[in-house]
């Protein structure tokens, strides 16, 4: 049998960003697959210096469309720790709720997800719908449903009313009720246990060695979770158990993720009961005494890492950001090794992939020579100019009303 | 001549099917829809979808063969529509019928099967060829047990001809009960036929994008889709004359409204399916078919013979 090349993406339907993959099949099975990331590269760490940590703080929220307080986060902490901030204990508390409640509806969407890359399309209707709730609830605590905006340097935006918090418990009481449906569902269902189980092997040593993070190293045992380990925000006050398993497949990484969902809606009502009162935010100085600092934030993909430097100014000096997907990506390529066609869309959707906020730089090969090369800020800017001035489009007019405008505003 | 160019093009040809395909294909996804929970789509959608795609341009891909490219949604549809004409519909005669139509109405419902594979297969498309690849893998396990299974209660009867069954069930009035088997796994082999899921393999839109149906686009598309649906018109009397041959015996009317819940029946019966199960793959669903499927079959079969033996005298 002669082997043939197929391209899944950069556009194609099991994939809900652009992402290029190359699969190689003899009949059905997959012999080869190698990866291509930075179809989605925008550019954010370099956004960043260019604003103001205020400013960032918002860009950094729009990292992912779906762990947006995970970024927002990692990134405020990080420059809370460089400016020495005491942040209030009521703010901590309302991040540890906003974040749990995110990996609720992050954890939710991928159920469905996953249940319609193998073609379980009533799973994902059903997700779905009861995501509403807990899209509804983060919408009534901080008025968007995604991209929350509730963070801000030295603590957070919103206070937490006692009815918003029934409303919370309320909620949350329904969605435990689902989420025991969908565990007996996931236990019993044969077509989607026989479609999960088996597949995307990862052992717990490679696990180890591809640095797995988040839900996909707990689902080969690896008993690893920020929260617990360096524990930020509350949660060294609140008592879960980190969910692992060993069935170092799919289907131990969807028990991983419903067992998730359980202990959030425990920690939820722990923030809330011991949610302390006080103030909810400190104020911050503009400009950020020189330092550095790594974060680290167990978003519900896995481990996001932050690192920040500042230089004294009102703006920092750099800017690097690691999502979970990143960490994860090493261990597709393993995971589909020798297996069939119809297990790719499921094995790549079960690390839980957020390609474009993993794409921190794009490489551009010249086809006919084969070669890189790497650009500058300075070369960027002027092929950028001399791209535009190519086409009759002239800049030195707009720049001037730029300079004048930014010197207005300072 | 006359009545003949009326029987293809109205009725029960084209257009009466056609139409009752529309209506079959807006129960099912309606049905569907309500199961999980959505609104789902207006009465008026299939036909609705069906008029947009004929306006729309037919793209043939250049290294495609066009002549077989062209042909097969047609040669689909000529196939399915043909097989009407010797299953009765109600009542206890086809339009025409001779011993041996039950063999013909099988060969020619494979039919479809096969000219997906072949427009898959000559669109040269990557997704379309391994498409067509599955469809055709897919063949060869369903449609063991579905023969079996169909053969089982015309041999009971001991007739290859669907009107002399339809007769001999009408004699017999409580012998359908004994193919209540051979009926579930019909159902469960007509998924497969459908290509609806769990056996909805061959057209696995996250692994590949439409399977056979990639290429084509405009008026072929809406040939095929058109097909796909007088194709559960089509099986689903099918399986209502051979496994529901009770009530043969009304005046025209009733005898109508009968058949259609006959076939609405049945038609539920599909939606709930594959309402209730993920995808398999390919491997579980050849597996599935040899190992369950067609050793259920010749249980049927075995009980038939048997019953044949002990039971029926005629």
């Amino acid at each position: 049998m002669h082997k043939v090349v197929i391209p899944i993406g950069p556009q194609h339907p099991a994939l809900k960003e652009p992402e290029s993959f190359r699969v190689t099949l003899q009949g059905e099975r997959i012999m080869a697959f190698s990866a291509r990331l930075g179809y989605n590269h925008r550019g954010i760490e370099k956004a960043c210096e260019e604003r103001t940590y205020t400013q960032d703080v918002y860009l950094a929220e729009r990292v992912c469309g779906i762990c947006s307080h995970a970024h927002s986060t990692c990134f405020v902490q990080a420059v809370e720790e460089i400016a020495a901030l005491a942040v209030p204990k009521r703010a901590l508390y309302i991040r540890t709720l906003v974040g749990e409640l995110e990996r609720i509806h992050s954890h939710l969407l991928w159920l469905g997800v996953a249940g319609h890359e193998v073609g379980f399309d009533t799973l994902l209707m059903y997700t779905w719908r009861d995501r509403e709730i807990v899209m509804d609830i983060l919408a009534s605590l901080t008025g968007n449903r995604v991209n929350y905006g509730i963070n801000t340097i030295g603590g957070v935006r919103r206070d937490i009313t006692p009815e918003q918090a029934k409303y919370v418990l309320a909620g949350i009481n329904k969605l435990e009720e689902r989420t025991k449906y969908y565990i007996q569902v996931a236990k019993e269902e044969v077509t989607l246990i026989q479609r999960l189980s088996g597949v995307g092997m990862l052992s717990h040593e490679a696990a180890i060695k591809l640095g797995a993070v988040g839900p996909t190293a707990r689902a080969s045992g690896v008993d690893r979770d920020t929260r617990r380990d360096d524990p930020y925000a509350a949660y060294g006050e609140l008592d879960f158990k980190v969910v692992t398993d060993d069935h170092n497949d799919v289907y131990g990484r969807t028990l991983v993720r419903m067992g998730e969902l359980m202990e959030s809606y425990k920690m939820i009502r722990q923030a809330l009961k011991k949610m302390p009162d006080g103030p909810i935010t400190v104020k911050a100085p503009r400009k950020i005494p020189a330092g550095e600092a790594v974060s680290r934030y167990e978003a519900p993909r896995g481990e996001d890492v932050h690192y920040v430097k500042s230089n004294g100014t009102e703006r920092p000096e750099r800017v690097k950001m690691r999502a979970p997907t990143l960490a994860n990506m090493q261990t597709v390529a393993t995971m589909l090794k020798d297996r069939n066609l119809a297990d790719l869309p499921i094995v790549i959707a079960a690390i839980d992939p957020c390609f474009s906020c993993t794409d921190r730089l794009t490489l551009v090969k010249d086809l006919s020579t084969r070669e890189r090369k790497v650009m500058k800020w300075e070369e960027l800017h002027s092929y950028s100019m001399g791209w535009y001035n190519a086409k009759g489009i002239e800049f030195s007019e707009l720049n001037k009303k730029l300079k004048r405008l930014m010197a207005g505003r300072r | 001549m006359l009545i003949s160019i009326v029987n293809i093009l109205i009725f029960p040809g084209f257009l009466f099917l056609a139409v009752l395909g529309f209506a079959a294909e807006y129960i099912d996804r309606k049905l569907y829809a309500r199961l999980q929970n959505r609104v789902g789509p207006p009465w008026y959608q299939p036909a609705a979808d069906f008029i947009k795609l004929l306006g729309k341009e037919d793209i043939v891909p250049e290294e495609a063969n066009p002549a077989i490219f062209k042909l097969m949604p047609i040669f689909a549809l000529t196939a399915t529509i043909t097989s009407i004409s010797y299953i009765p519909l109600w009542g206890e005669n086809a339009l025409f019928s001779f011993n041996g139509d039950l063999i013909v109405v099988l060969y020619l419902l494979t039919l479809p099967t096969i000219t997906y594979f072949l427009g898959g297969w000559y669109s040269t498309s990557l997704f379309s060829r391994i498409g067509a690849v599955r469809a055709l893998t897919q063949l060869f396990a369903y449609e063991v047990p579905f023969f079996i299974s169909i053969l089982a209660p015309a041999m009971l009867a001991n007739t290859w001809s669907l009107s002399e069954m339809a007769a001999f069930y009408a004699d017999h009035s409580w012998y359908w009960l004994f193919n209540i088997l051979g009926f579930a796994i019909s159902l469960v082999a007509l998924l497969g036929k459908l290509e609806k899921v769990p056996f909805d393999i061959p057209e696995a839109e996250t692994e590949i994008v439409a399977g056979t149906f990639t290429e084509y686009s405009g008026r072929l598309l809406g040939l095929f889709r058109l097909n796909l649906d007088i194709e559960l018109v089509v099986c689903s009397s099918l399986l209502a004359a051979v496994y529901l041959p009770f009530w043969l015996d009304l005046p025209a009317v009733t005898g109508f409204l009968v058949f259609l819940a006959k076939v609405l029946f049945i038609i539920c019966l599909l939606s709930f399916l594959r309402t209730l199960f993920a995808r398999l793959r390919i491997d579980q669903m050849v597996a599935f078919c040899w190992k369950v499927l067609a050793p259920c079959a010749f249980v049927q079969f075995l009980f038939d013979l048997y019953a044949k033996g002990f039971l029926v005298k005629i």
